[in-house]
C-alpha cells in the first residue's frame, strides 16, 4: 500500500492541525472582542517566556508524558485504555502508603519503592478490567471508565477516614517525611551554574518521565513482548493463530498500561504535593488520550504531544493573568479546539494531504 | 523572547500587562469557581460592591488545579497587588509558604487560620447563626420534630449541627433533631438529588423543619421541602427568595462583608485572627418580603431575644470545633 512519507504523517499533518486549531480558536478569541495574537503571544510567553513558566509546563507535561504513554501501550494491543484517571488516583495510595510508612532519610532511597508502590497500585487497578475483558469479554473502554469513578470513591473514602490527617479538615494525609522530598528542577541545576525558578514545581520525575518514554519505546520495538502486544493490536485472529496468547497479552498489556499512568503520582503526590491530596489527578488520565492520539503512539510523538499540552496548561493559565477578559471557561474553549483538531479530526487533513503526496509520486513516476 | 517580539509586533503587551497601577486588591476564588451560587460568589460580590462603591479596581482569578493555588498567590503578589484575598480552607498550605517570601504584602484568608504576621484569617461564628435558626425552627415546628442536612461530614458541617441543636433545644427541650450527612467527598457538597432523599426521608420520620447545610446538595433539600409543603432553612446566602413562603428563613454568612472589609482596608489591612459573627454582622438570618408571612412576630421575638442573648454573653454557643465535641449530641 501507497502511503506518504513518514515525516509528512508525524510533524506536517500535525502542524497543519495545529495551525487549523489556532485559527478557529483565534476566531472566537475575536469574538469576544479581544486581539487572537496577544492570546497567542501570552501563551507562548507564559509557557516558555521565564524559567517559572518553564517549570510548569514541563511539570504538566510530565503527567502528560506518563498518561499519553500508558493509553499508546494499551492502543498498540487495540485496547482502548480510558482509565488512566482511576488508575492514576489509585497509585496515589500505593505512592502515599510507601512514602508514610517510613521516616525516609534521602529522596533517592525512597524513590525506588514510591516507583514500585505506584507501579504495582495504578497496575492493580487496570487488573480488573484487563480480566474482565480477557476472560469474559466485558468492554474495555465501559469497564475502564466505571473504574475511574469507584477509584475515586475509593481515594476519597480512604482520604476521609484511614489515611486522613487529623490536623487539618482538608482530605488529605500527613506531609511526607521531608528528607525524602525530591529535586526540583531549581535544585538540580543550581549546582551547575543554571539559575531556575525557585517556586516552579518541575522535579527530576521528568527524568523519570523520559526514561519511560525511552522504556516503552524498547519494550514496543524491540522486545518480544513488545511484538506481541503490536501483533495482537493488528489482528487479533492471526496473533491467536500464531500462538500468542491473547488473554496474557490483553493482561499484560494492561498492566504495564496502568503502572505507568500510576507514575503520575510520582510526579503530583510525591513531588509536588508532598502529601495526598484528593484532586490530584485533574483530568491528565483523559489528556492522556489525546496526547497518545496526536502524539501517534510513539513515544518520541508522545513526549512531543506532552510538551505542546503543558504549555497549553500553562499559557493557557498565564493567559487569565493577562487578559482578564477572557475567563477559564474560555480558556477550556481552546484547549478543546486543538485537542478536537488535533485528535478527533485527524483524518480531515491527513487523507487530503496524503492525496496531495500521491498525486505528486504518480506525477514524478 | 526578543524573537517572539519581533514576530509579533503588534502584541500591547505593555498595556495588558498583570501589574498593579496602585496597589490594586486580588481576590482568588477555590476550584469551585466564582459562580457556585453560594461561598465563592459570595466572596465575588463583596468584591463588586467594594468596586462599586468605592470606584476602584480589582483582579480575580479562577482556578482548575491544585497546583495553581501557590502559582496563582505568587503572581499577584510578584505583580504588586495588595492585600490578596483567598477563599477557603483548601489555601492554607500554599498561603504559609507565600506569605513567607513576601513579608511585604498583606494576606486575607476566609474560614481558615494561617499563622502568618502578614495574613488576616477570617472565620465565622457559624455555630451562633446555626443557633438563632434553630430557636427559629423550633419555634415555627408544628411536630416537634425537626431535621438538619449536612454536606460533607467535616468539623466546620458538625459546627453547624451542634449550634442548630442547642437553639432548638433552649427553645423546645422535649423537640427530637434528626440529623444526616450527605457524604464523606467532596462531592456531597453538590448532590441536591441525595439531598431530596434525605428531605424525604425526614419528613417521614415527623420533621416539619429541616435546616440545609450543604452547599448546592441544599438546592435538592429546599426544593423537596417546598414539594412536601414542610418548611426549609436556607444556608450561606440569603436563599428565601428559592422557595417564598417556604424557606422560613437562612442562616447568612456574610462571606461578602469580609471580602468588602478586607480590600476596603487596602495595604493596611490589620493582619492576625478576625471573627466575623452575630455581634458584628458576620452571622445573621434572613427576613425580607419572601418570608415575612411564614416567620411570625413570635418567631423573631423569639430570635431577636437570643441574638441580643449571644452578643451580650448571657447566651454561650458551644462551639463544636472549640473541643470536637458537642454536648447536646
Amino acid at each position: 500500500m501507497e502511503t506518504m512519507p513518514r515525516w509528512a504523517d508525524v510533524i506536517l499533518v500535525p502542524l497543519i492541525n495545529l495551525v487549523l486549531a489556532f485559527s478557529v480558536a483565534g476566531l472566537v478569541v475575536l469574538a469576544i472582542g479581544q486581539n487572537p495574537l496577544d492570546a497567542i503571544y501570552f501563551m507562548i510567553k507564559g509557557s516558555l517566556g521565564s524559567t517559572r513558566g518553564i517549570g510548569y509546563t514541563l511539570y504538566y507535561a510530565t503527567n502528560y508524558i506518563f498518561t499519553g504513554l500508558a493509553v499508546a501501550v494499551a492502543f498498540h494491543a487495540r485496547l482502548f485504555n480510558i482509565g488512566g484517571e482511576g488508575q492514576a488516583a489509585v497509585s496515589g495510595i500505593g505512592a502515599a502508603v510507601v512514602m508514610l510508612a517510613f521516616d525516609w532519610p534521602h529522596w533517592a532511597l525512597a524513590l525506588p519503592f514510591a516507583i514500585i508502590g505506584a507501579g504495582l497500585f495504578g497496575a492493580a487497578w487496570a487488573f480488573i478490567p484487563a480480566w474482565l475483558q480477557a476472560k469474559r469479554g466485558s468492554h474495555i473502554v465501559i469497564t475502564t471508565i466505571m473504574f475511574n469513578f469507584i477509584g475515586a470513591a475509593l481515594l476519597g473514602y480512604l482520604l476521609n477516614g484511614l489515611l486522613k490527617s487529623p490536623h487539618t479538615q482538608n482530605a488529605e494525609t500527613v506531609n511526607f517525611p521531608e528528607g525524602a522530598h525530591l529535586p526540583t528542577a531549581h535544585e538540580v541545576l543550581a549546582p551547575l551554574g543554571i539559575a531556575f525558578n525557585k517556586s516552579a514545581p518541575a522535579n527530576i520525575s521528568f527524568l523519570l518521565a523520559i526514561a519511560c518514554a525511552v522504556l516503552v519505546w524498547y519494550l514496543l520495538w524491540r522486545t518480544r513482548l513488545g511484538y506481541q502486544i503490536r501483533a495482537f493490536g493488528k489482528s487479533e485472529a492471526a496473533a491467536k493463530y500464531a500462538g500468542i496468547n491473547a488473554v496474557r497479552i490483553t493482561i499484560v498489556t494492561m498492566l504495564i498500561s496502568g503502572a505507568l499512568a500510576g507514575m503520575l503520582s510520582i510526579n503530583v503526590v510525591v513531588g509536588e504535593q508532598e502529601r495526598l491530596i484528593k484532586e490530584f489527578v485533574e483530568g491528565a488520565g483523559f489528556v492522556g488520550i489525546a496526547v497518545a492520539l496526536m502524539g501517534r503512539s510513539h513515544p518520541f510523538g508522545i513526549v512531543l504531544a506532552a510538551l505542546l499540552f503543558g504549555m497549553l496548561t500553562q499559557g493557557g493559565f498565564e493567559l487569565l493573568f493577562e487578559m482578564p477578559a477572557i475567563s477559564r471557561e474560555m480558556v477550556l474553549v481552546i484547549q478543546a479546539l486543538i485537542i478536537l483538531f488535533t485528535g478527533a479530526l485527524n483524518y480531515m487533513v491527513h487523507d487530503p494531504v496524503e492525496r496531495l503526496f500521491l498525486r505528486r509520486r504518480k506525477r514524478k513516476a | 523572547m526578543s524573537f517572539m517580539k519581533a514576530v509579533l509586533g503588534t502584541v500591547s503587551a505593555i498595556a495588558l500587562s498583570a501589574t498593579a497601577a496602585l496597589a490594586d486588591p486580588a481576590i482568588i476564588y477555590d476550584l469551585g469557581g466564582k459562580f457556585d451560587k453560594s461561598f465563592n460568589e459570595a466572596a465575588f460580590n463583596g468584591a463588586e460592591r467594594w468596586a462599586k462603591e468605592t470606584g476602584g479596581t480589582y483582579r480575580d482569578i479562577e482556578l482548575s488545579s491544585e497546583a495553581q493555588r501557590e502559582q496563582a498567590l505568587r503572581r499577584f503578589a510578584e505583580g504588586g497587588f495588595n492585600p490578596i484575598v483567598v477563599t477557603g480552607f483548601a489555601f492554607a498550605s500554599a498561603l504559609e509558604t507565600v506569605a513567607a517570601d513576601y513579608p511585604d504584602t498583606k494576606f486575607a484568608i476566609i474560614d481558615m487560620v494561617v499563622g502568618n504576621d502578614n495574613v488576616r484569617s477570617v472565620v465565622f461564628t457559624e455555630h451562633e447563626g446555626s443557633y438563632l435558626v434553630g430557636v427559629a425552627a423550633a419555634k415555627a415546628s408544628k411536630s416537634g420534630t425537626v431535621g438538619f442536612i449536612g454536606g460533607m461530614d467535616i468539623p466546620l458541617i458538625r459546627k453547624f449541627a451542634c449550634g442548630y441543636v442547642q437553639g432548638v433545644k433552649a427553645t423546645n427541650a422535649g423537640a427530637t433533631v434528626i440529623q444526616n450527612m450527605t457524604g464523606t467527598t467532596p462531592s456531597a457538597w453538590n448532590d441536591p438529588v441525595k439531598g431530596a432523599e434525605l428531605t424525604k426521608a425526614q419528613i417521614g420520620q415527623g420533621a416539619d423543619v429541616v435546616y440545609a447545610a450543604a452547599g448546592g446538595t441544599g438546592v435538592g433539600v429546599l426544593q423537596t421541602a417546598a414539594d412536601e409543603g414542610v418548611l426549609s432553612i436556607g444556608v450561606d446566602s440569603n436563599q428565601n427568595y428559592l422557595h417564598p413562603g417556604s424557606v422560613l428563613t437562612s442562616m447568612i454568612k456574610r462571606v461578602d462583608v469580609a471580602v468588602f472589609n478586607a480590600f476596603s482596608a487596602g495595604a493596611d489591612l490589620e493582619t492576625g485572627f478576625h471573627v466575623l459573627g452575630t455581634a458584628n454582622g458576620g452571622i445573621d438570618y434572613a427576613l425580607d418580603e419572601n418570608n415575612a408571612a411564614i416567620f411570625t412576630d413570635e418567631i423573631k421575638a423569639a430570635v431577636d431575644a437570643a441574638k441580643a442573648g449571644i452578643i451580650d454573653g448571657s447566651i454561650q454557643v458551644h462551639d463544636y470545633m472549640s473541643d470536637n465535641s458537642c454536648p447536646v449530641m
